[in-house]
């Protein structure tokens, strides 16, 4: 972001942010094994930052917890984020953030799902398609500059 | 250098035959030889002026070439007497502040400094430099023009910022001045990694920034650059231009800022609107301060418009329309911004509050959905809090006077909201009204009163309710009478109703919880001496029904209404009234309900008796004689005392009154039969309540005891006792090992010779069968602070740095026990280091982690997972603080840990988790090599049944 020049979407709608998992008698039971659900998934992914704003994916609605869907039987996790404005440049940024945050924080066996909400995005099929191909994705990380933007993304807010 | 040093020789020698001064000359090859001081010359001798200049020459010389830095507090001298003047020691000064060589200039630069800042009370009434200065200050613009040493900078800086503050005549060169050192504006210098010379870039920024904002005639120059910089990309130059310009505007009128006013707002407007930093924005918000606070007290001239008004319009242009969207981004910074310019100035208050408030209560009329109305109700609150600047005068009027009403409405209407937020944010509104002197009148008190009451009793989400609990603390501190009238009756009903109620019946659910809270309001309530005078008795009462057994109150609530009373004692502390009063009413009550319960024994369950009600109990008491007056406390004590001794004590089985004797600093009468009697009792009672209890209030009056020979018997007997109490065949082992740990205590505290004795008989129980891995436990209990005795409230003898010297001493000899101690021993020996170490402070800690280490890794492995724990915990804040010291043992240090992520026990996992993520903090050649194998090991616990494993797992991964 350049001093001076203007933000795509200067004053977005600000949500609510959820507070931290309340802690349940079951988590501290040792024996008792927790399974993995959207909550969690969510909470990963919540406090991704925005590249743009100062701010969370989830005070800016990007992502909700309606909108992670996650299977622990099968292995499976599927996210949809909705970009704040049709045209915002940041998506398959912001959607590669989420899908690199998956990829190191969960186990090997789950097949991680990440694409826009439909309807939400211009180019929502071409990003939807650069989010799913998994070559792509790992040659994007291969791109220091990038991978030094994505980490900015996912680091924890001082 | 020497080449140098021969040419200034020769200067000096031609200077001086020149003169046909010989005796200079002698005089100089004299200083040179070093056979006599040149203070000795001053003064002996008294040279002639032309003497002088050979004298200032050749000082200046040893003083830049030869490295003497004597020479320097010499030319001090000379010029303090007027031997020589400034200008002449900037002309000799000339070659050496030009010379290519950084280190010559730096002695250069040097000298004249420490000569400027020694004489410059001299030189200031001469006015030496005044007249002169305009050639001065061009000499020193030309001398450190282009200056790239940071070391001569910082000295350059304070020349500059001593010729500013002195006030000399800059003439034609203020423009070139303000050039040469804004040149380096802003300091982009990062010291290098083994920097020899200790030159911090922090330094060098203030030393400027003193520069810069100096004076008001760098106005003109420093403001357009201070904009241009602040466009930058660079966020320490954002930083540093926004903390200058707060610096500066501190010294400025407005006649200096008005005409970059429009353009100063917009870039801190769009730093604060934009900036993801908070340090930015912070420093945004405290140059809108200074710039304010500035324009507000600045003089004006009879036909200038008044410039804090246009810049309040400005500020209020831009930032007003935002407050309309509350559920936009930019809400909360134009706030901030209101808010900051608003607390600059008792007038720039008046005039925010003037365009905010009636805004704000219209938007809230509004817009109907709570999220928004919240916001706006936290924005009012945060208008509302404004502290007015330090201008504020007696007869200004509050600014929110004139709102009192619709405010006062509005706070009501929202407290009645469904929205849990809302009615809280309400609630912190209308503490903040409730505070502001003078502003509500009596019935919005007796209003707020109600509704706080209402929500305290009524209220089904926690975090309102306990918002509106605090609030009613607060607000009860300055209106206690609409308090004790509005909701301490309330309360009352409540606790008393539902004992009526209830006679002989089990009671709901509810209304224990009801009565809880009540209970609860009571004592936050509680923070006005005539309050606690209502309140108290009513928990009292609410004792007395319990004691007299109808069944209706539960243990539960019981131990409840002792923490209430308790909390009471502890938010009256510093009352003497409250004092009296719990020491005439609240104990000898408190003690009668105590010891009729347990004389009445039997029948009836009594919950009186129960353990956890008397422990409730005890801290009251340690709290009203820890802050009673030693009169009164003595009273108490005499009473007491001849109730345990001249009482039969065998009637009160659970007794711990005692306990508080030791809180005492009064004499205690009778010690000796009491002390024995407390012996008897502790080593013989089974009851191990009432020996625990026997056992530390023994320890408290042995700590207490002044030394001597009495001491020394009462003493020897009970480490007799103690002796052949701990036999393996004694049937009161646990009892007598109680005492021996709280003995050890009392004396370790107190540094008593005899403290060593019973620690080693402490050390040799590690090995015990039965009782080693309590002794181990033990050791935390040496080191801690226990709450009810032996601590710095009850006036115990506490000496300074006990648990070093005790580690010094122990730690050895547990290093030594665990070498030879049997293979399934020698956890004990790990857990008592581990908990001795958990209780140092860090400084100690990571000075003497490092001996430890292989001993803690040792403990790593060990199987028990309390050892295991206890080392984590250990090793967690150092590798925070300090991991370099773990280089060296990273190795061994990462297999333990890993292998611990996969222990059975959570706790484990979750701690050793979090050593690993504190050991990213390793310089990254360190780390590097091992990161592709941590990687790897961490993906498993990635997949952990537990979710609170997971969450550890993430984070450390994330982090590496």
């Amino acid at each position: 972001m350049e001093g001076g020049t203007r933000l795509e979407n200067a004053n977005p709608l600000i949500f609510q942010r959820s507070g931290e998992r309340q802690l349940t008698t079951e988590e501290e039971d040792e024996e008792f094994a927790d399974p993995i659900d959207d909550r969690e998934i969510f909470d990963l992914i919540r406090t991704i930052n925005d590249p743009e704003h100062p701010l969370s994916l989830e005070e800016l609605n990007v992502v909700e917890q309606v909108r992670v869907r996650v299977s622990d039987d099968d292995s499976t996790v599927s996210v949809e984020f909705t970009p704040t404005i049709p045209h915002c440049s940041m998506a398959t940024l912001i959607g590669l953030s989420i899908k690199v945050k998956l990829l190191r924080s969960l186990p090997e066996r789950f097949k991680i799902d990440v694409h826009i909400t439909p309807g939400a995005h211009a180019s929502e099929q071409a990003v939807n398609k650069q989010l799913g191909d998994k070559e792509r994705v790992a040659a994007a990380l291969e791109n220091s500059h990038l991978l030094e933007v994505v980490n900015q993304c996912l680091s924890s807010r001082t | 250098m020497a080449g140098n040093g021969a040419l200034l020789l020769g200067l000096v020698e031609q200077f001086v035959t020149g003169m046909q001064d010989s005796k200079a000359a002698d005089t100089v090859t004299g200083v040179k030889k070093g056979q006599f001081t040149v203070l000795e010359l001053v003064e002996w001798k008294g040279c002639t002026m032309a003497g002088n200049g050979a004298l200032l020459l050749g000082l200046v010389e040893q003083f830049v070439t030869g490295m003497q830095d004597s020479k320097a507090a010499d030319t001090v001298t000379g010029v303090k007497k007027g031997q020589f003047t400034v200008l002449e020691l900037v002309e000799v000064l000339g070659s050496s502040l030009t010379s290519s060589e950084p280190r010559t200039r730096g002695r250069g630069i040097q000298l004249l400094s420490q000569v400027l800042q020694q004489c410059c009370t001299s030189l200031s009434e001469k006015e030496e430099l005044k007249g002169l200065g305009a050639d001065f200050v061009f000499g020193f613009v030309q001398a450190i023009d282009g200056e790239k040493d940071p070391r001569n900078l910082l000295l350059a800086f304070q020349i500059a910022q001593n010729i500013l503050y002195r006030n000399y005549e800059l003439g034609s060169f203020t423009e070139e001045l303000f050039e040469v050192t804004s040149c380096y504006f802003p300091i982009d210098f990062y010291p290098p990694p083994n920097d020899p010379y200790g030159i911090s870039r922090e330094e060098l920024i203030l030393s400027l920034r003193a520069v810069l904002a100096g004076t008001p005639r760098f106005a003109e120059f420093l403001l357009p650059l201070l904009i241009e910089k602040l466009d930058s990309d660079v966020q320490s130059s954002k930083l540093d231009s926004l903390q200058t310009l707060a610096a500066c505007a501190a010294g400025y009128g407005h006649k200096e800022l008005k005409e970059f006013l429009p353009s100063l707002w917009s870039s801190v407007r769009r730093e604060v609107f934009q900036t993801a930093s908070e340090k930015v924005e912070s420093a945004g918000l405290s140059a809108l301060r200074s710039l304010t606070a500035c324009l507000s007290c600045s003089v004006l001239d009879s036909d200038s418009e008044d410039s804090l008004d246009t810049f309040l319009d400005l500020v209020l242009k831009d930032c007003q329309h935002h407050l309309c969207e509350p559920d936009l981004k930019l809400v909360w910074p134009s706030t901030k911004l209101l808010q900051t310019a608003a607390s600059a100035s008792y007038r720039a208050s008046y005039k925010i509050t003037a365009a905010v408030v009636p805004l704000l209560l219209e938007q809230y009329n509004n817009h109907t959905q709570n999220a928004q109305r919240r916001t706006l109700v936290e924005v009012l609150q945060g208008f509302i809090q404004l502290p007015w600047g330090s201008h504020t005068e007696e007869g200004d009027e509050n600014p929110l006077t004139g709102y009192r009403q619709p405010l006062c409405a509005l706070v009501f209407s929202a407290l009645t909201e469904s929205s849990p937020t809302l009615q809280t944010a309400a609630v912190q509104t209308l503490t903040a009204l409730g505070t502001q002197p003078g502003l509500l009148s009596g019935e919005d008190i007796d209003l707020a009163a109600d509704h706080l009451t209402r929500l305290v009793l009524r209220e089904e989400e926690p975090q309102t309710c306990s918002a509106a609990m605090e609030a009613a603390g607060s607000l009860a501190r300055l209106h206690p009478t609409a308090f004790a009238f509005r909701m301490v009756p309330a309360l009352k009903q409540e606790i008393v109703s539902a004992m009526e109620e209830c006679e002989g019946r089990p009671t709901a659910q509810s209304q224990q919880a009801l009565r809880q809270r009540s209970l609860k309001a009571l004592s936050t309530v509680s923070t006005h001496p005539s309050l606690v005078q209502e309140t108290v008795p009513i928990i009292l009462q609410a004792l007395c029904v319990s004691h007299k057994g109808s069944a209706s109150f539960e243990l539960e609530e019981v131990v409840s209404a002792c923490r209430s009373l308790q909390q009471i004692t502890e938010l009256a502390k510093d009352s003497e009234e409250s004092g009296r009063y719990f020491h005439q009413t609240v104990i000898p009550r408190l003690l009668g309900l105590a010891v009729q319960a347990s004389l009445q024994g039997g029948g009836a369950p009594n919950p009186l008796i129960e353990e956890r009600v008397l422990s409730a109990m005890v801290p009251i008491f340690s709290t009203a004689c820890g802050c009673l007056h030693t009169q009164l406390a003595a009273h108490t004590t005499s009473l007491v005392l001849s109730l345990f001794l001249d009482g039969d004590a065998s009637f009160l089985p659970e007794n711990n009154f005692p306990l508080q004797f030791q809180l005492l600093k009064v004499e205690v009468p009778n010690t000796d039969r009491l002390l024995s009697e407390l012996e008897e009792l502790s080593c013989s009672c089974v009851h191990p309540f009432t020996h625990t209890s026997a056992a530390k209030c023994f320890a408290g009056l042995v700590n207490k005891h002044p030394a001597g020979e009495q001491l020394d018997s009462i003493l020897k007997r009970s480490v007799k006792r103690i002796e052949s109490g701990l036999g393996s065949d004694s049937p009161n082992r646990m009892q007598v090992f109680t005492l021996l740990l709280w003995v050890s205590k009392a004396l370790l505290l107190r540094y008593h010779p005899l403290s060593t004795i019973l620690t080693d008989k402490l050390l040799s129980l590690l090995v015990d069968r039965e009782l080693g891995s309590l002794a181990a436990d033990g050791f935390a209990l040496l080191m801690n602070d226990s709450t009810d005795v032996l601590n710095r409230a009850c006036h115990a003898d506490v000496r300074m740095m006990y648990r070093q010297r005790f580690f010094t001493e122990t730690a050895p000899k547990l290093v030594l026990g665990f070498n030879c101690a049997p293979e399934e021993r020698k956890s004990s020996y790990l857990k008592a280091l581990s908990h001795i170490l958990n209780s140092l402070p860090r400084q100690v800690q990571i000075t003497e982690l490092p001996s430890l280490l292989p001993l803690l890794l040792e403990a790593l492995s060990c199987p028990d997972h309390g050892v295991q724990l206890s080392t984590l915990s250990c090793l967690h804040p150092l590798l925070l603080d300090t991991p370099q010291v773990m280089t060296s043992h990273l190795e061994t240090l990462l297999s333990r840990l890993l292998g611990l992520t996969a222990s059975p026990a959570m706790k484990v996992r979750i701690t050793s988790l979090q050593c690993l993520k504190a050991l990213t903090r390793l310089p990254e050649h360190v780390v590097l090599p091992s990161r592709p194998r941590i990687l790897r090991a961490l993906a498993v616990p990635l997949g952990d049944k537990k979710r609170l494993v997971r969450r550890e797992a993430v984070l450390a991964r994330g982090e590496w």
